[in-house]
C-alpha cells in the first residue's frame, strides 16, 4: 500500500492543456440544425454523454475511452459518461447504422430526454464510410436519428474528439480550456 | 345510559348482540344476501357497542360480576373486566368493526357456493368467546371459553373446503391447538391442587402458597400452551398452514386478535396471578421473543404465498411483544416497576398496533385473491394500475408494519427499543447480556421485515403483469375499501396521537396489583411526547409527521413550480437497450428475496431445483421452458414434530397389544385391578 | 439570533453535501493523476438537470413520480435534526437516534419501490440487492449508535454530541471499536467501495444506480441530491457523535463558528478518507459484504460489551 502511495506521488503530470489554437484547427461538421444558444448555455457547466455503439470496428470506441485518461482528462471541462440514456444531455453514436442495431438507436434516442444533442463520430457515422453500400448497414445514423454535428475522422484522434466537443459547446473563451 | 354501560349488563347485552347474530344466521339458510346482510348488521353493531361499553370500563375501572354459578361446586360463570380486559375487548371489538364493513362485500364472492348461514354463526360465535375469554375470571369457564373459540376458528377455517389443503390445514390446526390446550389444563389443574380454587382471584391471594418448583412448572407449561395459541417458535407450524386457509376477514381476525389473546392470558397469569415470580422466567421469554422476532421475518422472506408471508409476520410481530412483556417480567423481577410498567406499555402498545396493521395487509391480501383467484405472488404484478385504491391502503399497511414513521409501528418499536436500553444499564451480567442479544435481533429484524415488504408490495402491485389473469382485476367494492380504509387511518392516528396513548397504558399498568404501590406517578409520556424514563429519549410523534409533511409540500412547491416551471415530461418506454421487455424480464419474488435467503442459507435450508423442458428430448439442445423453484425445508416438521409423531405411534401400537381380544384376558385385567386396588386401600 | 442559528441549521445539509461529493471525486481524480472535475461540479450537474425535461416510463405508477420528492423530503428532516454545528439546539422533539435510523430507512423503502415500478430488469436486481445490504445494515447502524448512547446515557443525539467526552480514557476503546463499526455502515448505506461503485456503467454491477437509471430531469437531479445529502448526514453523525470536539455549546457568535469551521474539517477528513479508500481498493464481490456486515455487527457488540464492563 505504501509502495503505491509513493508511486502515485512520484508520478509526473501528464495532462494535455488545450489552447485556443487547437481549438481553431478542430473540425466539424454542422448535420441538419445547429443547437440553439439557450441550449448551449445550459450545458456549458457540465455535460452528460452517452455513447451508443451502434455496430461500429471500435476503433472510435478506443479513442473514446482515451477521452477519460490523465492525458485528455474530459472531466476537467465538466462532460462525464453515462449509463443510461434518461441521465444523457447528449448522444455520441459510432459506426454505420448496422440493421440489428437500428430500433435500439432509436429507442435511445427516444429515452433521452429534451434538449438533447446528437453528435456522430467517426467517418462511418456520416454515411457508412468504407462500409457503404452492404446490406448489412443502413449507410450513416441519419438515417435513423436527426444528427446535429458530426466529428470526421476514422478514427478521430481524441484531441480532435475533445476540441471538436469543446467547439460544439462553444466554451473556447471560458477558462478551463488553459487548464494545465 | 352510563349505568347500562358501565355495569354487567352492558356486557351482557354485548354478548346478546352476538348470540342473535349468530343464531340469526342459521334461520337464513336458503336467502345469502340476508345471511350476509344479518351476520354483517349484527356483528356491526355489536363492535360498536363493545367499543362504546369498552371505553366507559376502562374510564370506571374493576368491573366484577357473576352470571350464575352453575350447579358444579367449581364452575362459576364469572366475569371480570379491569382495565386490562377492557382493553383487550376495545383491539377486539374495532378490528371486528373494520372486518366486518369489509365482510359485507367480501362474503358475496361465496355466494352460491358455501353456506353463508354457516359462516355467520361460526364467525359470532368465534368472536363471542373471544370476548368471553378475555374477562373470564374462573379457570374452567375460561377453558370452555377458549375451547368453543378454537372449534369456531376451526370451522372458519376449514370453510372453503373444496380445496384439499384447506381441509389438512384445520386439521393440523385443530390437532395443535388442543395440544396447548391439554397444557393450558394440566398447568390449572396444578394450581388448583395448591390454592383448592379455580377462581383467578382466590389463586392470587393464595399465590404465595404454591411451592417454587409447582410455580415453575406452571410456568413452563402455561408458556408451551398459550404459546401454541400465540405462535411462538417452535410451536407456530399450524400458523402459516391455518392463516392462509381462512377467508380473509377472519384470516385478519384470527391473526390480529386471537393469537393476542394468547398474549392476554400470559400478562395475566404472569404479570397479575403468579406473582412474585423469579429472573429467569423474563429471561426465557426474552429469548424466545428474539428467536420468534427473527426466525418469523427470515421464513417470511421464502415465501411467495401471500397469505402465508403476513402469518409468518405475525409470528415475527408476535415476537416483538413478548421482547417487551419480557423485559418487564425482568424488571419486576428485578424490583423496578417503573421499568417494568414501561415495558408492558410497549408490550401492549404494539399488540394494539399489529392488530390495525396486520388487519389492514390480510384485508388488502383479500382484495387481490379474490379478483385474481390466486395466492401466488409471482402470478401478480402491475395491480396499482387496477386496483389503486387497495394498492394504496397495502402500501400504508406495509409502511406501518415495517416501523416507518409516521405510522404506529414506529412509535411501538421505539417504545420497545427503550426498554431493551434500559434493560442494557442494568447490573446483573446475565440480564445484560440477555437485552443485548435483544436488542440486536430486534435491530435485524427490523431491517428484514423492510426488505420483505418491498418485495410483497412491488411484486403484487408495481410494474407489469405477470400473468393474464391480473387484466381482469378490478377494484374492491365500496365496503371493503370503507373498512381498509379506515383501518389505514387508524394506523396514521395511533401513530400521531401515540402520546395521548401512552399515558392509557400508564392507566391499564398501574391497575394491576402488582403494579399499585408505585410511589410517584411514572411520566410514560407528556400530551405530544413519549419521554423514556431516566430521560433517555423522547419523541413527538406530531412534530414528526407535521415536519415530514411540510418539508414535502416545500420540495415539491419548490422544484415542480418554481424552479421546473418551464419543462415537460414525456412519457415513453422503458429503457429495455433496444430489446424487447416482456413479463418475464421483471424481477420475481423469489428472485428479489434469493440473495437474503441464500445469506441466510444456514438458518433456512434453501433448496434450489431446475426443471427443464426441452423441445426434442432426444437431442437437448434447445430449451422450452425452464422453471427454478426455491424452496426452504420446515425444519421443525422435519427434526421435531415427525420424529415425535412416530416415536407416539410406536408407543400406541406397542400398546395395542394389550386389547387381545381374548375375554378371559380382560378378566385377568379386572382381578389385578381389584388385587391392586384392595392393596392400596 | 436563534432564528438565524436555526435557517443555518436547516440549510446546512442541503448546500454543503454536493460539494462532499465534488471533494471526493477530486481526490480520487488527483490520486489518479488526473485533473479533474472542479470541487463545485455536481452544484452545475443539478442546476442543468432541474432545467432539464423528462421522461417518465408508461409502466411507471405515482409511486414512481413521488418517490425522490419524499426521498428528497426525509433527508431534509433529518439533516436539521442531528447535531451539525451546534449542540445547544435541545431538539427532543425529532433528535433521537431511533426517528434517524428509520426516517432514513423510510427513503431507501420508497427508493427501492421506485427502482422496481419500472418493470425493468435493472430496477428489479438493483432493489433486491439494496435491501439485502440495507436489512443488515440497518441493524448495524443501530447498535454502532447504540454504543454511543449507552456511554452517555440518553439517545437523544445533541446531547450525546454535548458530553465531548467519548474519546476520554473510560470509554476510549469502545469508540474507536464503534466507530469502525459505523463507518463500515455508513460505506454501505451510501454506496461507496467496498459495497458499490458509484461510477460504474456496468449494470450488472450497480446497485444504487441501477434503481435511478429510469429517472431523468428534474427527479433525477433531487435523487443525486438526497444521495448527497444522505453521505452528509451520516458523515456528521460519524463526526459529532463519536468525536463531539469542536461543536458550539453556547449561544455564542464565536463558538458557532468554530463549531462550523471544526465542523468542515472534519467532513473534509471523512471525504478525504473515502476517497483514498475508494482508489485503493476494488469492490467486493457482493456475497462478501455479509460478512463485512456481519464484521461490523461484532465490533458494536463488542463496544457495547466493554461499556458495559466499565459500568460494573
Amino acid at each position: 500500500m505504501l509502495k503505491l502511495f509513493l508511486k502515485i506521488i512520484k508520478t509526473q503530470k501528464n495532462i494535455i492543456p488545450i489552447h485556443d489554437h487547437d481549438l481553431k484547427q478542430a473540425e466539424i461538421f454542422v448535420v441538419g440544425e445547429k443547437i440553439q444558444d439557450k441550449i448551449k448555455k445550459l450545458f456549458q457547466g457540465s455535460l452528460a454523454i452517452k455513447q451508443i455503439d451502434a455496430g461500429s470496428d471500435n476503433a472510435c470506441e478506443q479513442e473514446l475511452v482515451a477521452l477519460s485518461n490523465s492525458f485528455y482528462d474530459v472531466e476537467r471541462f465538466g462532460i462525464h459518461f453515462v449509463a443510461s440514456p434518461r441521465h444523457a444531455d447528449m448522444l455520441l453514436i459510432t459506426g454505420p447504422v448496422t440493421r440489428n442495431m437500428a430500433k435500439a438507436v432509436q429507442r435511445a434516442y427516444e429515452a433521452t430526454p429534451n434538449p438533447k444533442i446528437v453528435v456522430t463520430v467517426g467517418d462511418d457515422a456520416i454515411d457508412g464510410g468504407i462500409y457503404k453500400g452492404s446490406y448489412a448497414v443502413l449507410d450513416g445514423v441519419e438515417t435513423i436519428v436527426p444528427v446535429n454535428y458530426h466529428i470526421p475522422g476514422d478514427p478521430p484522434s481524441p484531441k480532435m474528439i475533445l476540441c471538436g466537443l469543446l467547439t460544439i459547446l462553444e466554451t473556447m473563451d471560458s477558462k478551463q480550456t488553459k487548464l494545465k | 345510559m352510563i349505568n347500562l354501560l358501565t355495569s354487567g349488563s352492558g356486557f351482557f347485552l354485548l354478548l346478546l348482540f352476538y348470540t342473535l347474530g349468530a343464531i340469526g344466521s342459521l334461520i337464513f339458510k336458503k336467502k345469502d344476501e340476508w345471511a350476509n346482510g344479518w351476520q354483517s348488521l349484527f356483528a356491526i353493531v355489536g363492535s360498536l357497542w363493545g367499543i362504546f361499553f369498552s371505553i366507559s370500563a376502562f374510564m370506571t375501572g374493576d368491573l366484577s360480576f357473576a352470571a350464575y354459578s352453575s350447579v358444579f361446586p367449581l364452575l362459576s360463570f364469572s366475569f371480570h373486566i379491569d382495565q386490562l380486559s377492557a382493553f383487550f375487548i376495545f383491539v377486539i371489538s374495532l378490528i371486528t368493526l373494520f372486518c366486518s364493513l369489509y365482510g359485507i362485500g367480501y362474503i358475496k364472492h361465496y355466494y352460491k357456493k358455501y353456506s353463508i348461514s354457516a359462516l355467520g354463526f361460526f364467525y359470532h360465535l368465534f368472536i363471542m368467546d373471544m370476548l368471553m375469554v378475555v374477562t373470564a375470571s374462573n379457570g374452567l369457564f375460561f377453558l370452555i371459553a377458549w375451547e368453543i373459540m378454537s372449534i369456531a376458528s376451526y370451522f372458519l377455517v376449514v370453510y372453503d373446503h373444496n380445496d384439499v389443503n384447506n381441509t389438512k390445514a384445520g386439521f393440523l390446526y385443530l390437532v395443535m391447538t388442543h395440544v396447548g390446550t391439554a397444557f393450558i389444563i394440566l398447568a390449572f389443574l396444578l394450581m388448583y391442587k395448591f390454592t383448592n380454587s379455580f377462581d383467578f382471584e382466590s389463586i392470587q391471594a393464595q399465590s404465595v402458597a404454591i411451592p417454587v418448583f409447582i410455580k415453575n412448572s406452571i410456568f413452563i407449561l402455561a408458556l408451551i400452551g398459550f404459546g401454541t395459541k400465540a405462535g411462538i417458535i417452535p410451536f407456530h407450524i399450524w400458523l402459516p398452514a391455518a392463516h392462509p386457509a381462512a377467508p380473509s376477514h377472519v384470516s385478519a381476525l384470527m391473526s390480529g386478535v386471537m393469537i393476542k389473546t394468547g398474549i392476554y392470558m400470559m400478562i395475566r397469569l404472569f404479570l397479575d396471578i403468579l406473582q412474585p415470580i423469579p429472573l429467569w422466567w423474563g429471561i426465557t421469554i426474552l429469548i424466545i421473543g428474539s428467536l420468534s422476532a427473527l426466525l418469523g421475518v427470515l421464513y417470511a422472506l421464502a415465501e411467495h404465498d401471500i397469505k402465508k408471508l403476513l402469518a409468518y409476520h405475525s409470528i415475527e410481530n408476535i415476537g416483538i411483544i413478548l421482547l417487551g412483556f419480557g423485559s418487564a417480567l425482568v424488571f419486576i423481577s428485578l424490583g423496578n416497576t417503573l421499568l417494568a410498567l414501561f415495558g408492558l406499555g410497549a408490550a401492549l402498545f404494539h399488540t394494539l398496533n399489529h392488530a390495525t396493521f396486520k388487519s389492514l395487509l390480510f384485508l388488502s391480501a383479500g382484495s387481490v385473491i379474490n379478483q385474481t383467484h390466486t395466492r401466488n405472488m409471482e402470478e401478480y404484478g402491475g395491480l396499482i394500475k387496477y386496483m389503486p385504491q387497495t394498492a394504496f391502503f397495502f402500501l400504508v399497511g406495509s409502511m406501518a408494519i415495517s416501523a416507518l414513521p409516521p405510522f404506529n409501528g414506529f412509535f411501538s418499536e421505539w417504545l420497545t427499543f427503550q426498554t431493551l436500553l434500559q434493560g442494557m444499564t442494568s447490573v446483573n451480567i446475565l440480564v445484560k447480556s440477555t437485552f443485548v442479544l435483544a436488542t440486536g435481533a430486534l435491530a435485524i429484524t427490523g431491517g428484514l421485515a423492510l426488505a420483505c415488504f418491498v418485495k410483497a408490495f412491488g411484486a403484487t402491485f408495481l410494474a407489469r403483469p405477470r400473468s393474464t389473469e391480473v387484466a381482469h382485476a378490478k377494484e374492491s367494492s365500496l365496503s371493503q375499501l370503507i373498512g381498509m380504509g379506515a383501518l389505514a387511518l387508524c394506523c396514521l392516528l395511533f401513530g400521531i396521537f401515540s402520546g395521548y396513548l401512552g399515558s392509557l397504558f400508564k392507566n391499564i399498568g398501574t391497575h394491576l396489583t402488582v403494579f399499585r404501590n408505585i410511589s410517584l406517578p411514572p411520566i410514560l409520556s407528556s400530551k405530544i411526547n413519549f419521554i423514556a424514563p431516566n430521560n433517555f429519549g423522547s419523541v413527538s410523534a406530531l412534530a414528526l409527521i407535521v415536519f415530514l409533511i411540510l418539508a414535502l409540500f416545500i420540495v415539491v412547491l419548490l422544484v415542480k413550480f418554481v424552479i421546473n416551471r418551464n419543462q415537460k415530461t414525456k412519457i415513453g418506454a422503458t429503457w429495455d437497450c433496444g430489446t424487447n421487455l416482456t413479463q418475464r424480464m421483471e424481477i420475481t419474488a423469489t428472485g428479489f428475496a434469493r440473495s437474503i435467503i441464500l445469506i441466510f442459507a444456514g438458518i433456512l435450508r434453501p433448496s434450489i431445483q431446475n426443471e427443464i423442458e426441452y423441445r426434442d428430448s432426444k437431442i437437448r439442445y434447445f430449451p422450452k421452458s425452464r422453471t427454478v423453484t426455491l424452496r426452504t425445508r420446515d425444519i421443525y416438521r422435519l427434526y421435531f414434530y415427525l420424529p415425535l409423531n412416530k416415536f407416539i405411534t410406536t408407543l400406541s401400537v406397542r400398546a395395542k397389544a394389550i386389547q387381545s381380544g381374548s375375554i378371559n384376558m380382560y378378566v385377568f385385567y379386572i382381578l389385578i385391578a381389584v388385587a391392586i386396588a384392595l392393596f392400596l386401600s | 439570533m436563534m432564528i438565524f442559528i436555526w435557517i443555518l441549521q436547516l440549510i446546512c445539509v442541503p448546500a454543503l453535501s454536493p460539494l462532499c461529493m465534488g471533494i471526493i471525486k477530486k481526490i480520487k481524480a488527483k490520486l489518479q493523476n488526473r485533473v479533474g472535475a472542479s470541487i463545485f461540479q455536481p452544484y452545475k450537474d443539478i442546476w442543468k438537470l432541474l432545467h432539464k425535461d423528462e421522461v417518465i416510463s408508461t409502466d411507471a405508477s405515482w409511486v414512481f413520480r413521488f418517490a425522490p420528492f419524499i426521498i428528497f423530503a426525509t433527508t431534509i428532516v433529518i439533516g436539521a435534526s442531528i447535531p451539525l454545528f451546534a449542540s445547544f439546539l435541545k431538539n427532543t422533539l425529532t433528535g433521537d437516534l431511533l426517528v434517524v435510523v428509520y426516517t432514513l430507512a423510510l427513503g431507501t423503502f420508497f427508493l427501492a419501490l421506485a427502482g422496481m415500478d419500472t418493470g425493468s430488469a435493472f430496477g428489479g436486481f438493483g432493489s433486491s440487492r439494496e435491501m439485502t445490504i440495507s436489512a443488515l445494515a440497518e441493524g448495524c447502524l443501530i447498535l454502532a449508535l447504540f454504543t454511543t448512547a449507552l456511554s452517555i446515557g440518553t439517545t437523544n443525539l445533541f446531547v450525546i454530541s454535548n458530553a465531548g467526552m467519548l474519546l476520554s480514557t473510560q470509554f476510549f476503546l469502545s469508540t474507536i471499536l464503534a466507530f469502525i463499526g459505523f463507518f463500515i455502515v455508513l460505506l454501505a448505506e451510501t454506496g461507496r467501495f467496498p459495497f458499490d461503485n458509484p461510477a460504474t456503467h456496468l449494470e450488472l454491477t450497480m446497485i444504487h444506480e441501477a434503481m435511478i437509471l429510469e429517472y431523468s430531469g428534474k427527479r433525477l437531479a433531487l435523487m443525486e441530491w438526497a444521495v448527497a445529502n444522505k453521505f452528509f448526514i451520516f458523515a456528521t453523525l460519524g463526526a459529532n457523535l463519536f468525536f463531539p470536539y469542536g461543536i458550539a455549546h453556547s449561544v455564542d457568535t464565536h463558538a458557532i463558528v468554530i463549531g462550523i469551521i471544526v465542523l468542515l474539517i472534519k467532513i473534509f477528513i471523512l471525504c478525504a478518507i473515502v476517497g483514498i479508500i475508494e482508489s485503493t481498493m476494488a469492490k467486493f464481490r457482493f456475497f462478501r459484504l455479509p460478512d463485512l456486515l456481519i464484521t461490523s455487527l461484532i465490533l458494536s457488540a463488542l463496544a457495547i460489551g466493554l461499556i458495559q464492563m466499565q459500568i460494573l
